[in-house]
């Protein structure tokens, strides 16, 4: 720690010290000011769109919004139960096959890949995943699933959000079996237990609510995607078939196609459905931080 | 001899007993290794399938897909022109806009903030990357864009009418709050809370020694930062912004609600005009033919542009993580 002081000295020529007081005590105050106005910014921009969804989309829901399905064009009333349902299977769908693949993903590169130059590589490209954008995924879906088998399916929805929820899954059960201390996973090997054994009874095991945070993280990263949708489950305004073949209904491609659409209960729906999805997602991502902050 | 092999094959003899446990170990072994080679098979696979897809409009139109102004879908005469630079100069001004606020926060969070102050704040700016794309476009679309176009377009116009230069690129020709410069303004809003977190998270790891022996020599808060604290974060600043680029990039649904979607090029940044990604989410459903592989080859250079920024970004963020 001490070696690090002379790059202070450094950085901090004290030949203008003294002088200039009054100029430096006005930068530093203009200085907080302006970092505690960009916060202040930033934090009401999110109560004034959380205000905005509260004011609109209470006005539209109703107990009909999650009885009804989607009304036809000009037609009065209606709800957004298939849209509804249909965004709950596409989006466990999604993590059902994203779980199994990010899970032993991330157990290979915390537990056998330590140091090996493929789990740096494949680590890599998991964080480029991570930010990819999530039309082109959708577009990558279209061109090997939809393409190819001659129409839109949920399947399509789902896989192509599983893909998006891959990395989250991956990252945090990475993260969170390098947080398993090494002396456990001595102690089962030195009882005869096999790596796998020591991995699913005792790593996982001691690591299981932050790897429950990393799906749950997961869940609310793609429960609102809307353009990888769009190329995959697409929609649909009546109920869906149950092989999940043909567009499915959801909400945010709903919530697309309703948002400027010329009839008023076609807006307030999408006000509606606006709503539903963000406390959602905000609720489950709060449950995440609070699953974090208590595993500490 | 006998004592030399005698414990190398006592755990193979301890493995034969167990041959059902053998068997699981191997197979959990494989299936790890599988599921993380399949990230680079996805990574592979978008990648080609990008390429095949779009080869058709890349062969059709050669050079002239990236050069060309024109996109006729009766004549099926393809340009990506206007879609490029309107994605470039969106993520160029969320940029400009969303870096100074996101370091700013970082600044706050980590040096102004009392500490039971600093955890809700992080978390509310924490929850800005929260909410769906599309409840930005909503916001953009219904609250933003009639607020823009009253009280920044008109008035703006009015006065830079006629200037040069200035007069070109801030002046509205139909000031419908539509454009590329409000498409800028949500996007900045978007990739503040990766920026923000990261840059954080960033000046946290640094030793406090540092920052206590600067305040022990006199230095005020804005010194500190400045001369010890942004030097030693250095290259990762720029990490996190690369980052923040990579997100506005490619961000769809929020921009399509609010960039106007006219497939001209405008010199002014208050006019509507395209992304690669409002693009193809506007026209895709709809596409056929050569359309089709003109869109996925628009997705293909929207591919290679991000992928190139995020590598830069991970590199950058990962030297000073390392330490």
């Amino acid at each position: 720690m001490s070696l690090a002081t002379p790059s202070t000295a450094r950085a901090l020529p004290p030949a203008t010290w003294g002088r200039v007081r009054q100029s430096r005590r006005v930068a530093d105050r203009a200085m907080k000011i302006i970092a505690t106005g960009f916060t202040l910014l930033a934090i009401s921009v999110l109560f004034w769109i959380l205000g905005m969804l509260v004011v609109k989309g209470l006005g539209g829901l109703s107990a009909a919004t999650f009885t009804e399905t989607m009304p036809g064009p000009g037609s009065e009333g209606g709800g957004l139960a298939n849209a509804i349902v249909g965004s709950l299977v596409l989006t466990f769908l999604g993590i059902a096959v994203a779980t199994p693949i990010g899970v032993l993903a991330g157990t290979y590169l915390a537990e056998y890949g330590k140091g090996s130059k493929l789990a740096d590589l494949i680590r890599f490209i998991n964080d480029i995943l991570l930010s990819a954008p999530s039309i082109l995924i959708g577009l990558f879906v279209y061109v090997i699933l939809v393409e190819p088998l001659g129409g839109y399916s949920g399947w399509a929805g789902g896989v192509a959000l599983g893909i998006i929820a891959i990395p989250v899954i991956v990252r945090t059960t990475e993260d969170m079996l390098r947080l398993v201390p090494g002396p456990l996973r001595e102690a089962g090997s030195a009882l005869g237990a096999p790596p796998s054994v020591v991995i699913t009874s005792i790593t996982w095991r001691a690591a299981k609510s932050g790897m429950v945070t990393g799906i749950l993280l997961a869940l609310a990263r793609i429960a609102g995607e809307t353009a990888p949708l769009i190329f995959t489950a697409l929609n649909n305004s009546f109920w869906f078939s149950p092989t999940l073949l043909g567009g499915v209904s959801n909400l945010p491609v709903t919530i697309y196609q309703f948002a400027s659409a010329p009839y008023e209960n076609w807006q307030q729906l999408a006000w509606a459905g606006s709503l539903i999805i963000t406390v959602s997602i905000l609720v489950l991502s709060l449950i995440a931080r609070r699953i974090v902050r208590g595993g500490k | 001899m006998t004592a030399v092999t005698d414990p190398m094959s006592l755990p193979a003899a301890g493995a034969q007993r167990k041959t059902p446990k053998g068997t699981f170990d191997i197979v959990f072994r494989n299936a790890s290794l599988l599921s993380a080679l399949f990230v680079l098979v996805l990574l592979a696979g978008i990648m080609l399938s990008m390429i095949i897809g779009g080869w058709p409009a890349f062969r059709e139109m050669g050079l002239g897909f990236i050069t060309s102004s024109v996109w006729d879908t009766q004549n099926d005469q393809y340009g990506a022109w206007p879609a490029i630079v309107g994605t470039l100069s969106t993520a160029f001004l969320a940029l400009l806009i969303g870096v100074p606020l996101s370091l700013g926060i970082a600044v706050f969070l980590t040096q102004l903030a009392p500490p039971w102050f600093k955890r809700p704040v992080s978390t509310a700016i924490e929850l800005l990357a929260a909410v769906p794309s599309i409840i930005y476009g909503m916001w953009g679309l219904f609250v933003f864009v009639p607020l823009f176009a009253a009280y920044v377009q008109q008035p703006v116009s009015r006065i830079v009418e006629g200037m040069p230069i200035v007069g070109t690129i801030l002046y509205a020709a139909s000031p419908s709050g539509l454009g590329i410069l409000s498409a800028g303004i949500i996007l900045a809003f978007m990739i503040i809370p990766f920026i923000a977190s990261i840059v954080r998270d960033m000046l946290d790891q640094i030793p406090s020694v540092l920052r206590e022996s600067a305040y022990g020599i006199g230095a005020t808060t804005w010194e500190v930062v400045r001369h010890v604290l942004v030097p030693q974060a250095g290259v990762s600043i720029i990490g996190a912004i690369m980052l923040g680029l990579g997100r506005a990039l490619g961000e769809t649904m929020a921009v399509t609600f609010v960039v106007g979607n006219a497939n001209r090029l405008s010199a002014s940044i208050m006019d509507p005009g395209s992304t690669i990604a409002s693009r193809i989410a506007n026209e895709f459903n709809e596409a056929i033919g050569l359309q089709l592989n003109a869109l996925i080859a628009l997705g293909c250079i929207l591919f290679f542009v991000t992928f190139v920024v995020l590598v830069i970004a991970r590199i950058l963020v990962a030297r000073v993580k390392s330490f």
